[in-house]
């Protein structure tokens, strides 16, 4: 089925430097934070961006946004390329594409009623004003499950949840296209994950947002996810639909980031086969050469070292980096 | 098997600038020799601070156990002197919390870190508990531990961390280990990797544990009882295999249903459970899940109900049956 893109990743590059010196700051390294990762993301559709913590998952998804400056590559948004704009331009832009970030606590400013925080994008895109942003407001808190009456209250009084829900309003403010959730529900207990889970699933059937949704939990990207990206280090080592990733993973990787996931059976957790990886994840300031997964990888050959892996389509939508497969 | 720790009653209180919070209403359960339980519930249900009191470890004030004993050996350790509470926190019963990096000394050695205990209550040397402190290194899978020793605790990864603290709680031989929320904080490679190595080191040790967790996926794999806490009660316990297959309680059942599962084929809707975890500042004369309960009655509402027997080993703190919807 022909899909079209709402965004075109292409070799996105994103190094921090690592920096030397106070005054005379000397560059003597960079974090390899994303490195070369091309995806698209089609309208209406969730892709899922799960990896382990400093895997590049976040990054990759702030890059993306422009809220860092990415070191090379592209950013396709409806056909414009969002790392050439700037100033006015790119402010324009933002307003179709928000995001929900994933501390409920840290994300909203405390000194701000729900309103101002909720109406704040109104104002600066000059959307609305006055009565008639009030008005916008109270809809928006509707629309979260909030009561309409909550607008003047601060942040402090409200639970988890009901913050992620205020952050979640202030995504929708500006009616985007596209909305980067970068690990929402991670910080939220478990009974209140599900409740925002299911309004993240709510809104996007009533609007028609497309969502980037970046997390750990492989269960919970699963659920909500039409496509999965696994991120490791840096890089995109496997993209396909979720079910035929969670039911045929082909790199060693995603293998064995699916057997560690503990299912909630005694019955079906005593027949599991699990593969257990060795070590930690690798440094990404000096990341192996090579395939950067071989250092831990139960198959890795001679080639793994030499060569980079090229991320290539193996069966229509499943995407792959890895010599063996 | 006979029962290594009965506890009974406990409950626990913190006095704070909002008012009196009850923490543990009357909790009791027992742990049986070599047997893992597991402890499941949200922040703020009371599970760690069931074991911190049963450990005497609430710092106090603002905290105060206020009921209840905690017998092991024959012994109340409730009642026990500081000195002898002493010779049993680290000995007998260890504990592993679960941010690894704040639970050690950032300025003293692994080595040194490790070899503590060993000295204070085995008495040994420090030559000899430094070498009893590199069996116990590798033994939880530290490479080239030996020369680790010197290491400090920030030069450890998350996850070889944890062993360490692993290797420290059981570096005298404990009869139980208490984990709280050992791998919270990890990744899930990691995670699997902390499970394995605490499954093994059961299995060639024997001790007990208590395994303190949010997580139902993780319990399932590891536990052979679980309590189910909530609002600082526990509201149902059962062997792993029954609670599993047969959630009782309407809390339970929703936690259950609210997660996601990684070998499910369709897509459904996530059962949500209404509304927010209970504020602790009083005692109430219902039953704390009845605000969130979809199958609450008026029954509900004027008692809290207790634990009741609903099969082998299987016991619920509520007044409704959710098969029937009705009252039992």
């Amino acid at each position: 089925m022909p899909q079209e893109a709402l965004l075109r990743v292409e070799h996105l590059v994103k190094y921090f430097p690592i920096t030397r010196g106070i005054i005379i700051q000397k560059q003597i390294g960079a974090v390899h934070a994303v490195d070369d990762v091309s995806f698209e993301i089609y309208k209406g559709e969730t892709l899922g961006l799960v990896g382990e913590s400093g895997c590049g998952k976040s990054t990759t998804g702030r890059t993306i946004l422009q809220l860092y400056r990415p070191t090379s590559g592209h950013v396709y948004f409806d056909g414009k390329d969002l790392v050439q704009l700037k100033g006015e331009e790119l402010r324009h832009m933002r307003r179709r594409m928000q995001m929900i970030f994933q501390d409920p606590y840290a994300s909203l400013n405390p000194r701000m009623t729900v309103g101002e925080i909720i109406g704040e994008p109104l104002l600066i895109h000059g959307v609305a004003r006055g009565k008639e942003m009030q008005d916008r407001v109270e809809k928006l808190l509707a629309m979260v499950g909030l009561n309409p009456a909550f607008s003047n209250r601060y942040p402090h009084e409200f639970s988890g949840g009901q913050r992620q829900r205020i952050g979640v309003a202030r995504a929708l403010a500006l009616e985007p296209a596209l909305i980067v959730c970068d690990e929402p529900i991670s910080a939220l207990d478990v009974s209140i994950q599900a409740q925002v889970v299911n309004l993240l699933e709510d809104l996007q059937k009533e609007l028609g947002l497309t969502y980037l949704f970046i997390a750990h939990d492989l269960s919970m990207v699963r659920h909500i996810s039409d496509r999965v990206a696994v991120m490791y280090l840096g890089v995109i080592v496997e993209l396909a639909d979720r079910f035929e990733l969670y039911n045929h993973p082909l790199h060693p990787y995603t293998q064995a980031l699916l057997s560690a996931v503990p299912i909630p059976d005694p019955v079906a957790e005593e027949k599991r086969q699990r593969i257990i990886l060795q070590g930690d994840v690798p440094s990404p300031v000096n990341p192996p050469s090579g395939c950067r997964f071989r250092t831990r990888c139960p198959l890795a050959k001679a080639i793994c070292a030499e060569v980079k892996p090229e991320f290539r389509e193996v069966s229509p939508g499943h995407w792959v980096a890895c010599h063996l497969v | 098997m006979t029962d290594l720790l009965t506890v009974a009653g406990l409950e626990t209180q913190f006095r704070t600038r909002e008012g009196l919070v009850h923490a543990v209403n009357g909790v009791s359960f027992n742990l049986k020799e070599g047997e893992t339980l597991g402890i499941v519930g949200e922040s703020g249900c009371g599970k760690s601070v069931t074991v911190m009191s049963m450990l005497r470890l609430i710092p106090s004030p603002p905290g105060k156990v206020v009921a209840g004993q905690a017998i092991y050996q024959g012994k109340d350790l409730l009642k026990m002197s500081d000195e002898e509470i002493r010779h049993i926190r680290g000995a007998q019963i260890s504990m592993v919390f679960q941010d690894p990096m704040t639970s050690f000394n950032p300025v003293l050695t692994i080595g040194r870190q490790l070899a503590e205990p060993l000295e204070i209550h085995n008495g040994l040397s420090l030559q000899q508990a430094y070498d009893r402190a590199v069996q116990m290194l590798e033994m939880v899978g530290i490479p080239r531990a030996k020369e680790r020793l010197n290491d400090y605790p920030h030069q450890f990864s998350g996850g070889m961390r944890q062993r360490v603290m692993i290797a420290m709680a059981l570096i005298c031989s404990p009869q139980i280990l208490i984990a709280d929320e050992p791998t919270t904080a990890l990744d899930v490679t990691i995670q699997a990797q902390i499970v394995e190595l605490v499954k093994r080191l059961r299995d060639e040790l024997g001790m007990a544990i208590i395994w303190i967790t949010h997580d139902l996926g993780i319990i399932a794999g590891l536990a052979d009882r679980v309590s189910v806490m909530y609002g600082g009660y526990i509201i149902e316990e059962a062997l792993v295999k029954e609670l599993y297959a047969n959630p009782t309680h309407p809390y339970t059942l929703g936690l259950l249903n609210s997660l996601p599962r990684m070998d499910e084929t369709d897509h459904r809707r996530l059962y949500s459970i209404d509304g927010l975890p209970p504020v602790l500042l009083e005692k109430p004369n219902y039953c704390p899940f009845a605000p969130r309960c979809a199958y609450a009655v008026e029954h509900c509402w004027h008692e809290n109900p207790s634990l009741i027997p609903v099969g082998p080993g299987h016991t619920v703190a509520c007044w409704v049956d959710p098969a029937t919807g009705r009252e039992r």
